[in-house]
C-alpha cells in the first residue's frame, strides 16, 4: 500500500496555504481553527464570520465525497474515553498556548513568529513521542 | 453578506486542501507521528507547502491591501516565549498524538456523522472553557 503521498500532500498544502492567505485578506486575522471554535464558545465579536468559515469546512468536507472520497475514510483507533481525553487536551492546550496546527502551524510559522515556531516544535515533539510509544508498543502500527 | 460568502468559500477551499492531502484521516496523521513502522512523511510536505505559500502571500497582502471585513489587521504581537505557550503546546501535542485528530480536520469530516467527532469537538469546547477560567 502506498503510504507516502508527496503529490497530493503538495497540492493539499498549497490549497491550505492559499485559503489561509485569503482568510487574512478577508478578516485580517490568523486562520486558526481552534481560535474560531473558541470564538463561538465565547461569543467573540467576530464569531459570525468564524461560523461561516467553519460551515465552509463542513460543506467542503461533504464535497470531498465527490472530489476525493478517500479523505473520508476515517477511523479512530481509540475507544470513546480516549476520544474525550484527546479532545480535552487539544482544547485546553490550544486555548492556553494560543493556537493549533492551523494558527501556529501555518499562519504563525508563515509570519516567521518565534512564539509559533516554538509552539510547533514543542507540540510536534510531544505528539511524536506520545504516538510512537502508544501505537508502536501498545496498539500497533497505524496503517493508512 | 459578500464577506460572509467569501469567508465560507475560503473554508471550502481549506477543507478540500485538508482532504486531498488526507490530513482529515487520523490514521494518516498517526503514520507520521509514530516514527517506527511504516513512517509516512506526507504531513511535512503539507506543512511546508502551506507555510511557504502563506509566507509569500501574507507579505504581499499586508503591504498592499486592507482587510475586506475588518478595519485593520489584528495579529498576535511578537512576545516572549512564556510558560503558558510551552505548557499549552505540550497539552495540545499530547492530545494530538493520542488520537491523531486536531480541530480543523474534526470539523471538516463532520458530514461523516461519526459519533466520535461530536464527542471530540464537545471535549475541545470544554477544554477551551477550562483553560479560559484558569486565566
Amino acid at each position: 500500500m502506498e503510504t507516502f503521498t508527496p503529490i497530493t500532500a503538495l497540492i493539499g498544502g498549497l490549497l491550505i496555504g492559499l485559503a489561509s492567505a485569503a482568510y487574512l485578506y478577508l478578516q485580517g486575522r490568523y486562520c486558526g481553527i481552534s481560535g474560531m471554535v473558541s470564538d463561538i464558545v465565547q461569543r467573540h465579536p467576530n464569531f459570525r464570520f468564524s461560523i461561516f468559515f467553519l460551515l465552509g469546512l463542513v460543506f467542503g468536507g461533504f464535497l470531498l465525497n465527490f472530489v476525493y472520497p478517500k479523505a473520508l475514510d476515517v477511523n479512530f483507533l481509540l475507544p470513546w474515553p480516549g476520544v474525550i481525553l484527546a479532545g480535552l487536551l487539544v482544547g485546553f492546550g490550544s486555548k492556553l498556548g494560543g493556537g493549533c496546527t492551523s494558527g501556529h502551524g501555518i499562519c504563525g510559522c508563515g509570519m516567521l513568529d518565534k512564539r509559533s515556531m516554538t509552539a510547533v516544535a514543542v507540540f510536534l515533539v510531544v505528539a511524536m513521542t506520545t504516538a510512537t510509544i502508544l501505537y508502536h508498543y501498545f496498539i500497533g502500527d497505524p496503517h493508512p | 453578506m459578500i464577506g460572509k460568502l467569501l469567508t465560507f468559500l475560503t473554508g471550502v477551499v481549506f477543507a478540500i486542501g485538508l482532504g486531498v492531502s488526507e490530513m482529515t484521516r487520523p490514521e494518516k496523521i498517526l503514520a507520521f507521528l509514530d516514527l517506527f513502522g511504516d513512517w509516512d512523511p506526507s504531513l511535512l510536505i503539507v506543512m511546508g507547502a502551506g507555510v511557504g505559500v502563506y509566507l509569500i502571500f501574507q507579505k504581499i497582502i499586508r503591504a498592499k491591501l486592507s482587510p475586506v471585513c475588518a478595519v485593520d489587521y489584528t495579529l498576535p504581537k511578537p512576545g516572549a516565549i512564556d510558560k503558558r505557550l510551552i505548557l499549552g503546546a505540550t497539552f495540545f501535542g499530547f492530545g494530538w498524538g493520542l488520537l491523531g485528530l486536531c480541530p480543523g480536520p474534526a470539523v471538516t469530516i463532520m458530514s461523516t456523522l461519526k459519533p466520535e467527532l461530536f464527542l471530540f469537538l464537545a471535549s475541545v469546547g470544554i477544554g477551551q472553557y477550562l483553560a479560559s477560567i484558569k486565566l
